[in-house]
């Protein structure tokens, strides 16, 4: 089966400085990736980039059969991507309902699986704050809320950045355990997050990127006999 | 002064504070949504007065000439925001106003070759051209009184649109970030142009709407942009309750205040503002930035 995102040699820029020094990433169908390493190593700008917010990108990004390099962030989430970004998005003037309403639409092959229903029965705790403004919730509630409004565009991946950064122990578990269902689903994720240990437990693949550059590659059980790379790139 | 007088001086603010409501509307929702400051907006407000009289005028018709200059300025909006709104959304406020300014010369330019610089009035239609005798020797207008009425639905309906649709969502979370709708895949560029074009649609409604109770003339326009700019200050930049709170106040304390305190009623509005601005300085409803 191809790759549903295939990127090779990309660079991106922020202005004049470079970010991104040639990265090569496939992420296949259903696929679960986990993106590591240290801060400002460009794990966000790579999501940033795949979804198009970098307006200087160079070399190649298909996804979903398309080349995506010069496109718009609108038409990159039309074509089934999503993004849950790093401070999670929540529009705070919009009620729980209005975010996941405003953004609901079939995915591209004509899927609706993700309803309001079907996101209220996945995160229980957003029911009771459906008539809550976004501003009103807590950091965990609108992680779950940024993850339910993604799902809600039924897409075929979803870029997820500091997936459990600043959560609780407990709400942690629970948006890793969601994880668990998209992955069910057959929705392709690429997830940052500093704990590497719960991501080895549910990801396919362990990404680490250092400086611009993807360092590492491989599954989390190859990970798991090179204690040295984490030494190296994550300082554990 | 009776309780009549005081019951007419109320309507006739209440009247004005909703047609500035309707132009303000517009403006606020421009500058909230597409961020762009247009100086351009109280020209708008005069064109559709304009057409309304031209359409009037060729078809007798004040139903067609709403409809007609609606319409026009609607599709005047979309193309205006296609061709250079567009390019300056995200500039900085020195080049909005500056093509905005160029608009205003634009328009002004257009009117005087297509419509002259005549001072015009408007018939409104049969029905509504009458007066209700309120005591002995004072009426009231009807037209006034339908103008209240028409004002208030489309208040109305902006507020459903905004706070009830699908579309009203949009446009608040695009207000708030615009980039996360744009990862959600909502197409922003085609709400901001169409935003656009309903803000404009909605100030040459509002100066359609008075063409019947006051004159066309050329400078309509420019008191209007100003007071829809204190309102849209008053109110909060981007908040369309702001904008119909700052527009009634606006509304009530110049008719007020012309009949109470006429020496200084051209001060009190920016008076108004000063002191809310002091008490609130984002406005009623604005946002800290």
């Amino acid at each position: 089966m191809s790759a549903l995102l295939s990127i090779s040699d990309l660079r991106s820029f922020y202005g004049p400085s470079q970010a991104l020094h040639g990265v090569n990433l496939e992420v296949k169908r259903g696929e679960q990736i986990a993106l590591i390493g240290r801060n400002g190593m460009g794990k966000t700008t790579l999501l940033k980039s795949i979804m198009g917010f970098m307006a200087d990108r160079r070399g190649e990004i298909c996804f979903a059969g398309a080349s995506t390099l010069k496109s718009q962030p609108e038409d990159i989430a039309r074509a089934g991507m999503a993004y849950v970004p790093e401070g999670r998005g929540v529009f705070g003037s919009l009620s729980v309902v209005e975010n996941l309403v405003m953004s609901a639409r079939p995915g591209v092959s004509g899927q609706q699986r993700w309803t309001l229903d079907r996101v209220f029965e996945v995160f229980p705790r957003l029911t009771k704050r459906r008539m809550n403004g976004g501003h009103q919730l807590s950091g965990g509630e609108q992680q779950m809320l940024s993850i339910g409004r993604a799902l809600m565009t039924n897409p075929d991946l979803i870029l997820l950045d500091e997936a459990t950064e600043g959560l609780a122990p407990l709400i942690a578990q629970e948006i890793w355990k969601t994880l668990g269902i998209i992955r069910g689903e057959g929705i392709a994720t690429i997830v940052v997050d500093k704990d590497h240990r719960s991501l080895s437990k549910v990801a396919d693949r362990m990404v680490i990127m250092t400086k611009g550059e993807i360092a590492f590659d491989g599954t989390p059980a190859t990970l798991a006999t090179r204690p040295d790379l984490l030494e190296k790139h994550l300082g554990v | 002064m009776d309780a009549i007088t005081i019951a007419v001086q109320l309507l006739n603010g209440v009247q004005y504070g909703l047609v500035l409501f309707l132009v303000a509307s517009g403006l606020t929702l421009v500058f909230g949504i597409l961020g762009v400051i247009n100086l351009a907006h109280g020209a708008f407000y005069m064109l559709g007065a304009y057409l309304a009289w031209w359409i009037a005028s060729y078809t007798g018709s004040f139903a067609l000439a709403l409809l007609g200059a609606l319409s026009i300025s609607f599709v005047l909006g979309l193309l205006l925001e296609e061709v250079f709104v567009k390019r300056m959304i995200g500039r900085d406020h020195l080049a909005q106003v500056l093509l905005s300014f160029g608009l205003i010369l634009v328009i002004d330019e257009a009117r005087q070759i297509l419509f002259g610089k005549d001072v015009h009035s408007v018939t409104p239609p049969e029905w509504l051209n009458g007066s209700i005798q309120l005591t002995a020797i004072l009426s009231y207008p009807v037209y006034r009184l339908a103008l209240c009425l028409v004002c208030i639905l489309l208040a109305a309906l902006i507020f459903y649109v905004i706070q009830r649709t699908r579309l009203g969502m949009i446009i608040r979370a695009g207000a708030e970030n615009r980039n996360m709708t744009r990862a959600l895949g909502i197409p922003f560029d085609t709400v901001n142009r169409f935003v656009f074009a309903g803000g404009i649609a909605l100030a040459a409604l509002g100066g359609m709407l008075v063409a019947p109770i006051s004159t066309v003339f050329p400078g309509m326009g420019d008191g209007m942009l100003i007071l829809s700019f204190v309102v849209v200050v008053l109110g909060g930049i981007g908040s369309v309750t702001g904008a119909a709170l700052g527009a009634l106040m606006i509304g009530l304390t110049d008719t007020f205040g012309k009949v109470f305190f006429p020496q200084v009623s051209s001060i009190l509005i920016y008076v108004l503002m000063a002191g809310v601005l002091l008490w609130r300085p984002n406005g009623l409803m604005g946002k800290a930035p």
